[in-house]
């Protein structure tokens, strides 16, 4: 019976991550923050493929839960992170349900295409609409955490990478527990043959709205702790390319394991920081072509590697 | 009623464009049921090359006529390289795979080259206005339209009789169309299917590079406009039905009317439009306006 190390390493990567984060420099605080709200967003794609769907609009919900939580402030005046994230959940699950009654019922290329165009329409609405600061966007700053002020105080970095750190745990956690569990099972199944999980008498359409919503939110979830976090938002997170990155993430680290996508998306920050900073001109000629190399060689993504030495040992 | 002349005139004119710019990418499709992202940056080959092409022939002080033969001939070349290149280099390696892995395989290509372009030509903006402004204007009513997009609707025009000229009364183009309907039944009967994907991924991407050429003097040619206009291609191609011809144009026509109607009415729409047509489009009928009743296999 093969051991399940992922809770086990997910808590240790969790107290590693809070007791190391006030060690670490600025800018690799920073690049761990931005990684994992990648990482929380990808959890929500590779979700998804594993349910046999692949969605190019998943920028909508990351847009969705970014402005969610930037107007609360221009709105209400609030500028909580505990509000804000959940204003960012409240917003991508309405709409991921009402749009997931739409796109349950189609497969792949439509799927796709259908939620990049509903990503483009966010993008055409945020674009033209003047008082959101068109293509510019505008800044979010949040101020405090559940009531207590952070903003100016010498913990405040500390405090947003412990709340992302701490979200994206218990996403995954909760994550892992749901595919272990028998609807998660069920997604697989679905990837598999559908006609065969109806004759079994699981209802498609209904797995993969409920998997759809869920990834959604988690999108949303990303979305809302990278607007905290970099502190600017603009409608280019719904732009196709933006899920394309994702899609790109998702595919990179596979589906193995929930572990995957925040690796994934941490070497993928990496190597993007690094590369901007060295050659911006190459970087996405280098994303291309490991894409193929992982499409051709490495087809279960970066996390099969560790399958399979697994399996050797 | 002069503002729906004008609405009308605009509409043709944009979806000529839309048509020029959408038909290598639905006949790639159709053929070999590969959505070629890549077709974004192929665009943008054509028309850096078109640009870097007809601005050195104007330099050199030749003939300004002869600008528009040399953006042809920039965009073909860019085609022939490319196509084959692409095809025979990578796609050959990855058909019988799931479509969604294809799509990805072409996304590859298209990071590879829109960086490969930023890396040739720089990143800034590249102006061919000569074509452009040589052929001077012409009134409609109190309207004035420059006679280039006369040309423009000529081509998309000459481009979709020509393709179906081909396709429904060549020979060859009749073996391609076997091959579009039953590949396996096609490779049954003789017919090279390796040589028709060879073939219509190379006539696929050389009209793609002519889009972007034809395009090229309307517009400054800078890093993005393959990621802009590759995703009004999937709209139009995808609301027209992935394959048909027809359905291009007739989406073409559509969204281009639709467009043109929210930028004369409601500018801030202009961009929502064209999709909110496509969400519509695919609610209504999920696989395009001109899709074949496919039977499913189990």
């Amino acid at each position: 019976m093969k051991r399940d190390f992922t809770i086990r390493t997910l808590v240790g990567v969790l107290i590693a991550l809070l007791l190391a984060g006030p060690l670490l420099p600025r800018w690799a605080m920073f690049l761990i923050t931005v990684s994992l709200c990648y990482g929380t967003v990808v959890l929500g794609m590779m979700l998804l493929m594993r349910t046999g769907v692949v969605s190019f609009g998943h920028g909508l919900y990351y847009c969705l839960g970014a402005y969610a939580s930037g107007t609360l402030d221009v709105l209400f005046g609030v500028s909580d992170i505990a509000v804000m994230l959940l204003a960012a959940v409240a917003v991508t699950g309405v709409v991921s349900a009402l749009l997931g009654l739409l796109l349950r019922k189609y497969r792949d290329i439509f799927f796709a295409m259908l939620s990049l165009a509903f990503s483009m329409i966010l993008y055409g609405l945020l674009l033209k609409t003047s008082a959101l600061g068109s293509s510019d966007g505008f800044n979010v700053a949040a101020k405090t955490l559940f009531g207590i002020r952070i903003a100016g105080t010498e913990f405040e970095r500390y405090l947003i990478f412990a709340v992302t750190v701490l979200i994206a745990f218990v996403a995954a956690v909760c994550m892992h527990k749901y595919l272990a569990s028998h609807m998660g099972r069920l997604a697989g199944a679905i990837r598999d043959n559908e006609l065969r999980v109806e004759y079994m008498g699981a209802s498609v359409r209904n797995t993969i709205h409920v998997n759809y919503v869920m990834s959604a939110v988690l999108a949303g979830l990303g979305g809302a702790l990278a607007a905290v976090s970099v502190g600017h938002i603009d409608p280019e997170m719904s732009y196709w390319t933006t899920s394309g990155e994702f899609v790109f993430v998702a595919i990179l680290a596979g589906t193995g394991n929930v572990l995957a996508p925040f690796l994934g998306a941490f070497i993928f920050e990496t190597i993007r920081s690094f590369a901007y900073e060295y050659s911006p001109n190459t970087w996405q000629m280098a994303l291309g072509t490991t894409m193929l190399l992982v499409i051709m060689f490495l087809p279960g993504g970066l996390w099969s590697l560790f399958t399979r030495m697994r399996r050797a040992t | 009623m002069n503002q729906l002349l004008a609405v009308l005139i605009d509409g043709l004119i944009y979806s000529s464009w839309l048509f020029i710019i959408a038909v290598g990418l639905t006949l790639i499709y159709g053929v070999m049921k590969i959505l070629n992202i890549a077709h974004g940056s192929l665009y943008a080959l054509g028309a850096y090359s078109a640009a870097s092409l007809a601005g050195y022939w104007i330099n050199q002080g030749h003939a300004p006529m002869g600008s528009y033969a040399m953006m042809l001939v920039a965009a073909i070349l860019v085609g022939l390289i490319a196509g084959p290149v692409i095809e025979r280099g990578l796609l050959r390696f990855m058909y019988g795979k799931d479509e969604i892995v294809l799509v990805l395989v072409t996304y590859a290509v298209f990071l590879i080259l829109e960086d490969f372009i930023k890396l040739t030509w720089g990143v800034d903006p590249y102006f061919l206005y000569q074509p452009y402004s040589l052929l001077g204007s012409f009134d409609v009513g109190n309207l004035t339209y420059p006679v280039y997009n006369l040309v423009l609707f000529g081509m998309a025009v000459l481009i979709g009789v020509t393709l179906v000229w081909v396709l429904t009364k060549t020979r060859r183009g009749k073996m391609l169309v076997a091959v579009i309907h039953d590949r396996e039944m096609a490779a049954a009967m003789g017919i090279n299917v390796s040589l028709v994907y060879f073939v219509t991924f190379t006539a696929g991407a050389m009209l793609g590079a002519v889009g972007g050429a034809l395009t090229a003097p309307m517009i400054s040619v800078q890093p993005g406009i393959g990621a802009e206009t590759i995703v009004l291609a999937f709209a139009v191609v995808v609301i027209g039905g992935l394959g048909s011809l027809p359905g291009a144009a007739l989406a073409a026509v559509l969204v281009g009317l639709v467009r043109s109607a929210a930028v004369h009415y409601r500018p801030e729409l202009d961009l929502f439009a064209i999709y909110f047509v496509m969400a519509v489009v695919l609610i209504m009928r999920p696989k395009g306006l001109f899709s074949v009743q496919e039977a499913r296999k189990i």
